[in-house]
């Protein structure tokens, strides 16, 4: 296993596939939500997770947690390998890993009050010191609810107060490590704030360490230290948040910067933007070779056979395309040169 | 071309539900026009109005429990108010098209493309059979959408998101009308085809002169589209200006918090956003005063007691504060600070 120190959770291979379609007479194909990947999740990082829908991040996120069940492939935290533990061995993990939602209606049973929604985790897992309501009502204050509301029901609440139980619900076991899945995307604008926000301070003052999942490239951008991005189930490039924006090696990536609307109207009357193409391919029946290639301007012959694998081609930034090279990470630059498909045929 | 030019006039436009919570102000006294072959964005949170100032346009507010208690509504002459219901299904679909959010919940699962297709151009341009699905292919052609032959004798299930609001927007445009409403069409919507939906409707409307209304929550989506914009906040129109300006010397402490709030790419990460204390108002239970004045961090006792007046800081630029002008003063040197960077 991986043994840096600085790792919490070291994902290695990780695939889930599901069977779809399939009938009496015809056989069911598989799709590769994930489809094997490598990912390493530093201590105290937030490690942010992007891509279009249909991409497999959320998928990824919850095969960590396990809830759903990876086909092959390694998660390790704690010199366990969280993939394989055993069912009861695994939900003695969940004191430490935990997950947010997107729609934070339909993640908080309607027929539970506030109190016994955050007080559950602490009940199951016996970790009160005191009293389950004292630390519910701690727990209420820290995400900014008022302690007077533990008795009202989910319904009375707005969108951003009940993300906030479900930020509560989280805590309430104390975790390291929380999956936010689209945290914030169902919240109005002026709502979205607060909770990027509270999910900073909290990581300060807890030493949390986020998976943020997002399809919100400006959200991303201002909570994450490193970045990935997923495109069919796998990882195509990986890069400090910082570097990722300022300097993006993949054309997928590139496209999906240059599609979020800026806020300027003077910026974008002059901005030249890059339109992918058509849709996200069906995961069922991806692309041969690199599954981008349909959408990708660069595409060459070798594209369409040849699996790339995610290299460093600059230090700390890694990217899946067999033009982008170490020593010439400009694929534009490798087009107009005639560079590309060498280092990574060879290599394999 | 009446009334300089105008396609759509609002004036004082009152839209009230009555519930058992009383009656909610969900549109309370809305003023804009739009001249022809404009972009117009109208801006706001949830419960804000936005989307049933737009209802309300095209009449189709349920009653009860909705009803448009006041104010004008005057389409390229026309006054809307006083038609007879057969008279707006004229106009509606022929003359204002909408789309909305969800592709998905607003084409019939159970009815071909191309049964939905046909269907308005057969009603209001009098098509033939044979005429309408000729005139839904050059529209699916128009909107983007390939092999359009076959897929138009598909069903909405075998479309993608994108795909579906393309669908949306051909059948909105397939009678030419004169004014499109887009209430948050790429909302539901992943970033890259949200710009590709966006570049359409854009080209569309150069190529075919519609004059657009496009609802939106994100202040991304309306700089790059819009002429002018208004922000709404509980039912009313708290600013109303140029894009351009709104954006450049905002007169409202509601809008500036907005656009504050939006993380910016060149924003360091590890620093805190704006962010607007409190919740969206709950319009049925508004406070006294400003509705804003509860999450307002410059609110003074006059803002608690009095609706603010609707300030003109200039001829097209208006902001509902009682320190508009003082807003905008500051937000002046910050644009020349900006500037000056």
């Amino acid at each position: 296993m991986d043994t840096n120190e600085d790792n919490l959770i070291s994902i290695q291979g990780l695939k889930v596939y599901y069977p779809s379609g399939g009938g009496l007479f015809s056989a069911a194909k598989t799709v590769k939500a994930v489809d094997g990947v490598s990912l390493d999740i530093k201590k105290g990082e937030t490690l942010g997770l992007v891509g279009e829908s249909g991409c497999g991040k959320s998928t990824l996120g919850k095969a960590i947690l396990r809830l759903t069940e990876p086909t092959g492939g390694k998660v390790f935290y704690n010199g366990k390998d969280l993939a394989h533990l055993p069912k009861s061995a695994m939900r003695e993990q969940r004191k430490h890993l935990q997950m947010i939602f997107q729609d934070p209606y339909a993640s908080l049973n309607p027929r539970m009050t506030v109190g016994q929604i955050i007080g559950e985790p602490i009940r199951t897992f016996g970790l009160a010191k005191g009293s389950t309501q004292s630390r519910v009502q701690e727990l209420m204050e820290t995400v900014g609810l008022s302690r007077r509301f533990i008795k009202r029901y989910p319904h009375e609440f707005s969108g951003g107060q009940r993300q906030r139980i479900g930020i509560a619900r989280a805590l309430a076991v104390d975790p390291e490590f929380i999956v936010a899945d689209e945290p914030i995307s169902a919240l109005d604008v002026s709502i979205q704030a607060q909770i990027m926000n509270l999910m900073e301070h909290l990581q300060a003052e807890k030493n949390l360490t986020y998976l943020f999942i997002s399809h919100d490239l400006r959200a991303v951008r201002h909570l994450s230290d490193r970045v990935a991005v997923m495109y069919l189930g796998k990882i195509v490039e990986l890069a400090d948040g910082k570097e990722i924006y300022r300097d993006p090696l993949m054309p997928y990536t590139k496209a999906l910067i240059s599609a979020v609307p800026v806020p300027d109207p003077e910026i974008e009357a002059k901005r030249e933007r890059v339109i992918l193409k058509g849709d996200v391919p069906s995961p069922i029946n991806p692309p041969s070779g690199c599954h981008f290639h349909t959408r990708c301007a660069f595409a060459i012959d070798a594209c369409r056979s040849t699996v790339p694998q995610l290299v460093e081609v600059k230090p700390r930034h890694f990217s899946a395309c067999i033009r982008i090279l170490p020593q010439h990470p400009d694929i534009e630059q490798n087009a107009r040169e005639g560079l590309g498909a060498l280092a990574q045929t060879s290599g394999k | 071309m009446q009334n300089n030019g105008t396609i759509l006039l609002v004036k004082g436009l009152k839209t009230y539900f009555h519930t058992e919570d009383g009656v909610v102000k969900a549109v309370d006294g809305v003023t804009f026009d739009l001249k022809k072959g404009e972009t117009l964005g109208i801006v706001g949170e949830s419960g804000s109005g936005k989307s049933v100032a737009n209802l309300s346009i095209m009449r189709l507010i349920q009653e009860p429990p909705g009803k448009i208690v006041d104010g004008e509504i005057i389409f390229d002459g026309i006054d809307v108010r006083k038609l007879g219901i057969d008279e707006v299904r004229k106009i509606r679909g022929r003359r204002i098209a909408m789309i909305f959010q969800d592709p998905m919940t607003s084409l019939n699962p159970f009815l071909s493309i191309s049964t939905q297709l046909t269907e308005v151009t057969r009603l209001h341009l009098g098509h033939s059979k044979q005429q309408a699905r000729e005139h839904a292919i050059k529209m699916l052609k128009l909107v983007g959408i390939s092999d359009a032959e076959q897929r138009i004798d598909g069903y909405p299930h075998e479309f993608s998101g994108g795909m579906r609001q393309r669908v949306m927007i051909a059948m909105a445009l397939s009678c030419d009308p004169e004014l499109l409403i887009a209430d948050e069409p790429t909302t539901a919507l992943d970033v890259t085809i949200q710009a590709q939906i966006l570049e359409l409707i854009k080209d569309l409307k150069a190529r075919m002169g519609t004059s657009v209304i496009l609802i939106t929550h994100d202040l991304g989506v309306v700089a790059g589209m819009t002429d002018n914009i208004i922000v709404m906040y509980a039912g009313k129109v708290f600013e109303q200006a140029p894009t351009r300006e709104l954006f450049a010397t905002p007169a409202n402490p509601y809008t500036k918090g907005l656009l504050k709030s939006v993380p910016d790419p060149a924003h360091e990460q590890g620093k805190d956003l704006y962010q607007i204390p409190g919740l969206p108002p709950d319009v049925a239970h508004l406070p006294p005063g400003c509705p804003f004045a509860p999450r307002c961090d410059r609110a003074q006792d006059i803002c608690r007691s009095a609706m603010p007046p609707f300030v003109e800081i200039n001829e097209n630029h208006h902001s509902l504060c009682h320190f508009a002008k003082e807003v905008y003063q500051e937000s002046k040197m910050e644009a020349a600070t900006r500037a000056a960077r």
